[in-house]
């Protein structure tokens, strides 16, 4: 009897013998000894604490800050397959931001009825105050995290786009970082493409999204919540790479129609604003009235042109998981082309008829809040217990329209480093990818996310999940 | 540069700074507990009253206590002063201005903070002390050798050097105002052994026994300290010696920005007053007011500086 394994392993076939891209990878562990690599594991964490490499866990005081787990085998990806990706990441990105265009301007898709005018127009991410507005460049997602989970040699989903502020990338750049240190000899016998010039293309690309009335040398700020926010090591560190400062809401005011970064020699304009604020929290005059965080009035100034703000607000509307099943219309109705990535099927709870199927199969499904992220609020049925089974179907039938239900897919795995060797772990991978009015441009790699936990299927480090370092080979 | 990241350096330092002097009044008033016969506990009172946490002393304890006091200074998280407390502000502080300091700086004065908060996790016994107080010099030494070594020399820098002098001449000038009555000549009996006991907290709290001996060929007399402790500018931690590290970094400033503001003239003014003084005048005329006056200008200059160069908002 042939046991069939119920997940893609991305570094073994089926029968032991390594895939191609991990063939010289694999013939170098071979030879490794695996106390001599515990050790480097532990050399990387110390390294990952040193450097202050943390993030803050919310509702968690004590545990002020913490450390990713950071493992030291490699997710290692053949230069044809990331060619394949890449094509299909860029004509996604293309589409998110031809809708977004369409859906603050003339609306085509809800005419042809594509997508239900009611998704559009009860939905919280839309924002009136984005109508009739073209932000510079039309470029609405400076910066999107694509999250693609693998389930076989060729197949690749989407199970998520992020288009307000993905995060993560300081942990690509760091993951590199760390293993060219460890293993500079891996990286004289593998040939693997850089990720190192994302914060030169980053401040690049925003500057050339600059507003027509802007300063000469086009300045750049980050803008971020504070020293609490969870991300608040990679608001600081994209700063630090780009050369440009970072600034919270008490640094800024508004005078002259520009939006002025206060500075020990007076206020300086800012031309284009990398913020890391929430919409809701970006102008309390406009938005949040509550909010310290954001600038009073940049609205204002943003819609006379004065400044660019990136991501532009209202983007939430394109990665709200309710409009996610609609992406491969979405995407044919703007290119013309059929989606070269796939969709996870979603059932619109909503939809009465959905809502009664994935009552029936609950413990088969995984039940997300159309708004959240980060983990939170989400139901892997699979490994629910009865009783939480029970409490989420309840919450459910009290506010259907707040969730999707996806089945639970056979997410690919690739191994960590455990005390025993190396031991597979499910992963997803989110590219980022960086747009300007005249080019997008995709990092080769990004970040991988792994349950460290065995069996687990939930990668958010925000319950757990670690990184891996995410290879991409020249061909 | 932002105002609010001028802040942070200027914080960062000052702290930093703090830390390490908090630590060498410990170290002194060890030093002189051991030395001593009678066990009395009085020694830790000045030194509480040097570090200007005193009062704070006694909202939680209601008598001076050797083990108390050193705890209370070390790592009581109600005194902002104390070392633990310092070493995490200026941390977040480090945090705060993490795209102004270079690689090395935050490592270190990360590093810094995750070793001393190992290293303070517990109450310290006497016999542990020395070594603990070794170790927070060795960092002190760590962040500022990072500091020297990695940084440019532009507006940053003197922001860091300003937090760091400010910090300092107030710390110094705390030490002799909580002391000044060991240097009047009307008080000391010269030779005594009170005195010497005295002389010695005040010049081991600012790591100056060994400097002093060497200038003055062994011989300690109240107005020699005075003398070396405010006006000798081969002495780092003297007034006019840190005075004069601030009116240069405020003068790179003014140069580089090409800016002139109400603390250049503050400082202007503060060592004028200091240069054209002599010991003797000092003691004419009152070293307790000399000292008051100077503790009241360079905490005018340091919210001077906070209003000039835009720290808040």
């Amino acid at each position: 009897m042939t046991d069939t394994p119920r997940f893609f392993d991305e570094m073994h076939q089926h029968g032991g013998a390594p895939r191609a891209p991990y063939d010289t990878y694999c013939g170098w562990f071979g030879k490794e000894d695996l106390r001599d690599l515990r050790k480097k594991s532990s050399d990387a964490e110390q390294f990952f604490r040193r450097t202050g490499i943390t993030f803050n866990v919310y509702g968690q005081a004590e545990a002020d800050e913490r450390l990713i787990p950071f493992d030291i085998v490699p997710r290692i990806i053949s230069g044809r397959e990331w060619a394949r990706l890449t094509r299909g990441i860029e004509q996604r990105v293309r589409a998110i931001n031809a809708f977004l265009y369409d859906i603050y301007h003339r609306q085509e898709i809800l005419r042809a009825g594509r997508i239900p005018v009611d998704l559009i127009a009860r939905n919280e991410a839309f924002l009136p105050q984005m109508i009739g507005m073209a932000p510079p460049g039309n470029v609405y997602t400076h910066i999107v995290g694509v999250d693609l989970v693998r389930t076989g040699e060729d197949e690749f989903y989407v199970l998520e786009d992020n288009a307000r502020t993905p995060s993560g990338v300081s942990y690509m750049l760091e993951n590199r970082e760390t293993m060219l240190q460890m293993f500079p000899e891996l990286f004289t016998r593998i040939k693997v493409q850089s990720v190192s010039d994302y914060p030169r293309d980053l401040r690049r690309s925003l500057a050339a999204s600059a507003p027509a009335n802007c300063s000469e040398d086009r300045t750049v700020a980050v803008l971020t919540p504070g020293i609490h926010n969870s991300a608040y090591f990679e608001h600081a560190f994209l700063a630090d790479q780009m050369g440009v400062e970072l600034v919270e809401g008490h640094d800024i005011r508004i005078t002259d129609g520009k939006v002025q970064m206060r500075t020990t020699q007076g206020y300086k304009p800012i031309d284009v604003l990398y913020r890391r604020v929430d919409d809701d929290f970006l102008d309390p005059l406009n938005f949040r009235p509550d909010s310290q965080l954001g600038v009073p009035g940049i609205m204002d100034v943003y819609r006379a042109g004065g400044i660019t703000i990136a991501n532009a607000p209202g983007t939430g509307i394109a990665d709200d998981k309710a409009i996610y099943s609609y992406m491969p219309d979405i995407v044919e109705f703007y290119t013309g082309e059929k989606a070269i990535l796939q969709n996870v099927p979603t059932w619109r709870c909503g939809d009465a008829d959905s809502l009664a199927y994935v009552l029936d199969h609950l413990a088969e499904l995984v039940v997300k809040e159309v708004h959240g992220s980060g983990g939170y609020g989400m139901l892997v049925g699979p490994a629910a217990s009865k009783k939480e089974l029970a409490a989420f179907r309840a919450k459910l039938t009290a506010r259907p329209a707040n969730y999707i239900a996806q089945p639970t897919l056979a997410l690919s795995t690739v191994p960590i480093l455990t005390k025993a060797g190396l031991a597979p772990r499910h992963v997803d991978l989110r590219p980022f990818v960086l747009v300007s009015p005249d080019r997008i441009s995709i990092t080769p790699g990004g970040l991988t996310r792994v349950a460290i936990k065995k069996g687990s299927l939930v990668v958010n480090s925000s319950q757990g999940g670690g990184t891996k370092d995410t290879w991409v080979l020249e061909e | 540069m932002l105002g609010k990241t001028a802040g942070g350096l200027f914080w960062m330092f000052r702290y930093l700074e703090r830390s390490e002097n908090t630590a060498r009044l410990i170290e002194a008033g060890f030093r002189i507990a051991l030395t001593r016969a009678d066990g009395d506990d009085d020694e830790w009172t000045s030194v509480l009253q040097t570090a200007a946490v005193a009062h704070l002393y006694f909202q939680k304890h209601e008598q001076i206590e050797a083990s108390k006091a050193i705890d209370f200074l070390l790592r009581d998280a109600t005194n902002p002063s104390s070392v633990l407390s310092a070493i995490s502000a200026a941390r977040m502080n480090a945090r705060l201005v993490r795209t102004a300091i270079t690689r090395e700086v935050w490592e270190a004065v990360n590093d810094t903070y995750m070793v001393l908060k190992q290293a303070l996790a517990r109450p310290v016994s006497a016999r542990d002390l020395p070594e603990v107080l070794a170790l927070i010099r060795q960092q002190s030494a760590l962040v500022r050798g990072a500091m020297h070594g990695t940084m440019l020399r532009n507006d940053i820098f003197d922001f860091c050097r300003l937090g760091t002098f400010l910090e300092r001449a107030d710390n110094t000038a705390r030490i002799l105002d909580v002391k000044y009555y060991v240097l009047l000549p009307s008080i000391s009996q010269i030779g005594s052994n009170l005195d010497n006991v005295q002389w010695e907290t005040i010049l081991r709290s600012v790591a100056g026994m060994r400097a002093y001996r060497w200038i003055n060929q062994g011989e300690s007399n109240p107005m020699g300290i005075a003398d070396f402790l405010i006006f000798d500018t081969r002495m780092p931690r003297s007034l006019a010696f840190s005075v004069k590290k601030i009116a240069a970094n405020l003068g790179y400033l003014e140069r580089n920005y090409g800016l002139r503001h109400p603390c250049h003239d503050q400082i202007d003014v503060i060592l004028a007053r200091l240069t054209h003084n002599t010991i003797e005048r000092v003691f004419e005329d009152g070293l307790h007011e000399f000292i008051t006056d100077f503790l009241t200008d360079v905490a005018r200059l340091g919210h001077q500086i906070e209003t000039d160069y835009r720290f808040l908002g």
